[in-house]
Order: C-alpha cells, then structure tokens, then sequence
C-alpha cells in the first residue's frame, strides 16, 4: 500500500480503515457496555484511567512485557506472510526450561540467570522449528501444527512440574521458587526483562529494515511467487523466522519466571492470553514491526485497564479480549471498497 | 490389554466423536464451497455457550440444542459475510472469531451467572439417552451404540445426508464447482457470494449441534475455551479425508478412540496430563502419515 502523499482525498483513503475500525469498535464497546447495564462512559473512563494515570503505568508496562514480546512472536513470521498459533506452546517450554536451569544448574546467580534466558530462547525456539520442518520436510501445515503442538508441550509441562520436578511440599502444580541471586531485579516497579523486551524489539525492526534477511522476508510477504523468481530459499526463510519467533517465545516464558512469578506455576503463563492478544496486535500491523508493538502495547493498556473497570464498574475484564477481536475483524473487512481479490 | 478395549471404550470413543464429527461435516461444506473454515473451534465453543445458556433457562435439552444451533449460525455470519461481500482475509476473520468467541463466553459466563471458570448447576439438562431394544438384545457389543443421545445417532444420519448432498444433488454440484472454479460457477448463473453465505452460516448450524452435545451430552457444565481444540482436530479430520465426509467421519472417529482411550488409561495409572495430550499427539502424527504417503505418490 502507498502511503499518502499530501492530498486530503489520499490521506482520506490511507486513513479510512483505522478511521472506521475506530469507530466501529467504540460503537461496540459502548453498545456491549450500555447492554451489559452499565454506564458506558464511566467504564470506558475507568479503563483509560486505570491504564494511563502515573500510578498505574507500571501495570500496564507489567503486561506490556510478555504481550509485546509475543507481539514478535506472531509479527516476525507473519511479515513473510507465515502465521504462528504456537505461541502458547513455545512460552511454555521456554519458562520451563529456564525455572528448571535457574533452580537446578550449580552456577553463581547471575550466570545462572543468564543461562536460564538462553535455556529458554533455546526451548521455545526447537518447539517453534519442529512446527516448521514439519512443514518444510512434510509439507504438514505449520498453521495447524505450531497449534497442536502447544498441548502436548503444556501437557507435559504441567505433567513434570505436578509430579517429578514440582515443589511437592506446596501440593500446587509448581516448580520450587528460584534462588534469590538467580532472579531478573524489578526495575521501578517493572519486570526487568523490559529491558530485554525493548532490546528484542530493536533488534526485529533493524533486521526488518536494515538486513538483506529482513528485505526477503518482506518480498515473501508481498509476493509469495516472485520470492521464488528471485531466488529466496522459501524452506530455509521459514525455519530461521520460526527458530527466531520460537526464541523470542521462549525468551518471554523466561522472563515471567525469572522477572515475575519466580517460579514455574502451572497455567499461569496461558491464563492471560498474551499469545492471543500478540497475535491479533501482530495482525492489526500486518506484521510490521513498528505498528505491531504499537497495537500491542495498545492492547496491553486496554487490558490493564480492564482491571480497573472490572474494579469499578463490575463489567468482567474480558470485555478487553472481546475488544481486540472485534478491531481485528473489522480491520480485515473492505467497506463499499472494490469486489475481487482477497487481501 | 483385554480390559482396555473393552465395550464401554468404544461407547465412549463414539460419544467423544460426535461433536467433531459434526464441526467436520461443517468444515467439509465451507472447504468445498471454497471458504476454507478455521474457525470450527470458536463456533463450536459459541455452540456450547448457547446450549447450556438455554438449557439452563428453559430445562429442556432439545430447546438448548436448537438455541445453540441458531446461535452458532448467528456468529457464522462474520464468517460468511466477511469472507464474501467484504473481502475480509478469511484466516484474519477464523482466528479473530476464535478469540471472540472466547472472550464472548467468558464476558457473558460472568455476566450472566456471575461465575468464572466452569459453571454448572442441577437445571442444566442432560440429553436424554435413547435406548434402542433392538440393539440391547445384541449383548454387550450391542451396548456400544445403545444408549448414545439422539445427537449422536443424528451425527451419524448427517454424514450419510452430507454425502449425498454433496454428490447427488444439484446444490452439491453448484457448491462443488463454486468451491472448484468461481468463474466457472459465476458464467453458468451462480451468485457464488451468496451461495457462499448461505452455506457457511447452516453449516455453523451443525457446529452448534457438536457444541450443544460437548456441552450437554457427557456432562451439563460449560466451561471456559472447553472446546479445548477440537475445532482444529475436525480441521485435521477434514484435510486428512481432503474434503471427503465419509473419509472425515472415520478419521474422527479415530480421534473420538484416541481420546476414550486416554480417559481409560487414566484408569490404568497414566498420569492424567499425560492422558489428555494422546489425542494432539495422535493427530499430528496422523497429519505426517498422511504428508508422507502424499509426497511417494506425487
């Protein structure tokens, strides 16, 4: 897509679908809202409130941290066109591994924390390959089975942390906490794998836009045909951005166990669907980096916001997952535009 | 080994496919209509909602059965009307509808039975169980189709209906060759949109029919994203059968065996975590058997 190039008409057209999607979505919100018996305007003020005054900041970077990382977790692949469902499955795996490293490796903390990070990206990453040769060797379809996977991966995981590997004095299914040394130090408040977080965000949009691999990853996108004209490796494009989504899994997995839980607990990681949510930000931006982390950082304040509107207007917060899908549906329709082809 | 297959298992294993079976014979339509539908999982979980949501109010089985089959065609029309009159990207609009769907049990299992997690309650009804004398008279091998609920048996008529809709009507033949060839389909007269439309929305009546008997056919309880991956399972069931009903409704079958078979086990001291991932892994191994035995053929 062109973007405009000054003329109130073109600006119009680059604008329109955010423009409607805007709309549309407040319309259902506050038609749900007003349903639901409750007043939309204090509920949605509430949200806005409990998301972005100073004091509640820190939350929502909180729940920015892992949602944004598994926004480039879906984002990544998808810029070639490549989506992953596995998301769920690759973090599990990834803050396994780490909680298991971090616990059990005899090393000093701080190389045990460093350990643990990697254990994870490593973790997550095989998960998210094995999807991708499965494709790529097979041709079994890395959308069905980068989902599938999950499940034995979190079944196992919870089977391993309520059995031989779990903290059996607690009776929950848990790993034992990690040491006091081996943990990611809070940063006023935050999780301080937002640092990392941010650095993982620069590193995919230098690659994006600075790297041959992240030009080629662009020409799949846009046209999966003239990428094999030019000559790109489709098989090898796919395993590297699925070994690379997969780590970036597995690196968000290891910094909730490291930075937040301290611990492996058994589903806390899916509860809150930040796979879901990262994945729907990665398709509100079509897989570019900028504007993926953006809506996913937007999603994350609406989510937290969600907490304090359930708080104050006893609207349950999973209004907020409705939401993002709802903007995410709209944002694919074409209104009164041309008929043809699917886009 | 005897006491695992034993009659109660494949009493089960048929219980358990059903409401795949039926997502399947949706999935099989809207593929071949040329929709390609991944959002099987989400419809179905709406299925379940609705029918115990209805249940729950009316106490009748059948009235949340037939409220969960509207209901589901209600929500297929983001489906139906996205990917046609809109243009909308159809995997945007299943994987947006999957989370919506979700989210939407989820918000109104809070708001209207203020629980969150799992709901269950005395006036949920169970669908009734037919007992069929003929088949009672067979011994225990006769049990295992003795006893199912009328969905079931229905399921099974469906398949058979579905099959020849689909290969012995006009409107199998329109919905072939929309699917086949739009252009095609368009200069002999068919407004491939609207057939399109009508066929994603009733098939998500079949959906409905799966979820309602997830919901209210083993247990009357609904609980949070309870579908729990069946919707991709029928998807597999549907590849694997490439867009054949009968083909589909073995394969589910299977997956029905694997996952009566897991529950069994359980029994036998499997570890239950470990119990419910057989069907997953049977699955995706049955989705590289069948890649392979593509690949020596080509």
């Amino acid at each position: 897509m062109t973007m405009a190039t000054g003329r109130p008409a073109q600006i119009w057209i680059s604008l329109r679908r955010p423009a409607i999607t805007g709309a549309v979505g407040i319309v259902v919100a506050v038609l749900v809202l007003a349903l639901s018996g409750v007043d939309p305007l204090r509920a949605l003020s509430a949200l806005v409130y409990g998301s972005l005054a100073p004091a509640n900041i820190a939350d929502t970077l909180n729940w920015a941290v892992p949602l944004v990382g598994m926004t480039l977790v879906a984002a990544v692949p998808l810029r070639a066109g490549i989506i992953n469902l596995g998301g769920d499955g690759q973090m599990v795996v990834g803050a396994l591994a780490a909680a298991l490293t971090a616990i059990y490796l005899p090393v000093p903390g701080p190389l045990a924390l460093v350990l643990a990070l990697l254990a994870g990206a490593m973790a997550g990453s095989m998960l998210a390959l094995l999807a991708a040769w499965g494709e790529t060797r097979f041709g079994v379809p890395l959308l069905i089975s980068s989902l599938l996977l999950g499940y034995p991966a979190a079944g196992v995981a919870s089977y391993l942390v309520s059995g031989p590997l779990g903290d059996l004095g607690s009776g929950l299914a848990q790993t034992a906490q990690l040491p006091l040394d081996a943990r990611l130090p809070l940063l006023a408040g935050v999780n301080g794998g937002v640092v990392l977080i941010v650095l993982l965000c620069v590193l995919v949009i230098f690659i994006d836009r600075r790297t041959v691999f992240g030009l080629e990853t662009q020409v799949r996108g846009e046209n999966r045909l003239f990428a094999s004209y030019v000559g790109i490796n489709a098989p090898l494009q796919t395993l590297r951005l699925m070994g690379f989504a997969g780590a970036i899994a597995g690196s968000v997995g290891a910094i909730l166990v490291l930075g937040a839980f301290y611990r492996f607990i058994d589903g806390a990681l899916l509860s809150p669907g930040y796979t879901w949510s990262g994945l729907m930000a990665a398709l509100v931006g079509r897989g570019e980096p900028i504007a993926s982390v953006l809506a996913g950082f937007f999603f994350a304040a609406l989510q937290t916001g969600g907490f304090a509107m359930q708080r104050e207007t006893s609207v349950p917060r999973v209004f907020t997952t409705m939401m993002q899908a709802v903007i995410v549906l709209v944002l694919t329709l074409r209104f009164g535009g041309r008929s043809g082809r699917h886009d | 080994m005897i006491d695992l297959i034993s009659p109660f298992l494949i009493y089960s294993a048929i219980q358990a496919a059903t409401p795949l079976l039926l997502a399947a014979m949706a999935g099989v339509f809207c593929s071949r209509v040329g929709v390609f539908n991944m959002a099987l999982e989400g419809q179905m979980l709406v299925g379940a909602f609705v029918a115990v949501a209805a249940g729950y109010f009316t106490h009748n089985a059948y009235a949340g059965i037939a409220a969960a089959m509207v209901g589901t065609m209600v929500f297929s029309v983001i489906l139906a009307a996205g990917s046609t009159w809109f243009r909308g990207n159809p995997v945007v609009l299943c994987i947006g509808m999957n989370l919506l769907a979700s989210g939407m049990t989820a918000y109104f299992l809070r708001l209207v039975f203020g629980v969150s997690g799992t709901f269950t309650n005395p006036a949920i009804p169970l669908i009734p169980r037919l007992s069929l004398p003929g088949l009672a008279a067979l011994g225990p091998w006769g049990a295992v189709l003795n006893n199912q609920t009328a969905v079931t048996y229905v399921s099974w008529l469906i398949v058979v209906l579905c099959t020849i809709l689909l290969f012995r009507t006009p409107i199998g033949l329109r919905i072939r060759g929309a699917g086949e060839n739009p252009e095609a389909a368009v200069a002999l007269g068919v407004d491939v949109d609207k057939l399109q439309f009508a066929t994603v929305v009733v098939s998500g009546a079949l959906v409905g029919l799966g979820g309602a008997q997830l919901s209210l056919g083993a247990v009357t309880l609904f609980s949070e994203d309870m579908t729990a991956g069946r919707g991709w399972i029928a998807l597999v069931a549907i590849m694997l059968a490439r867009d054949n009903p009968v083909g589909a409704a073995l394969a589910c079958l299977l997956f029905g065996l694997t996952d009566a078979l897991g529950l069994r086990l359980q029994s036998f001291g499997l570890p239950n975590q470990i119990a419910t991932i057989l069907p997953y892994v049977i699955t995706l191994v049955a989705l590289v058997a069948f890649a392979k035995r593509k690949r020596q053929l080509a």
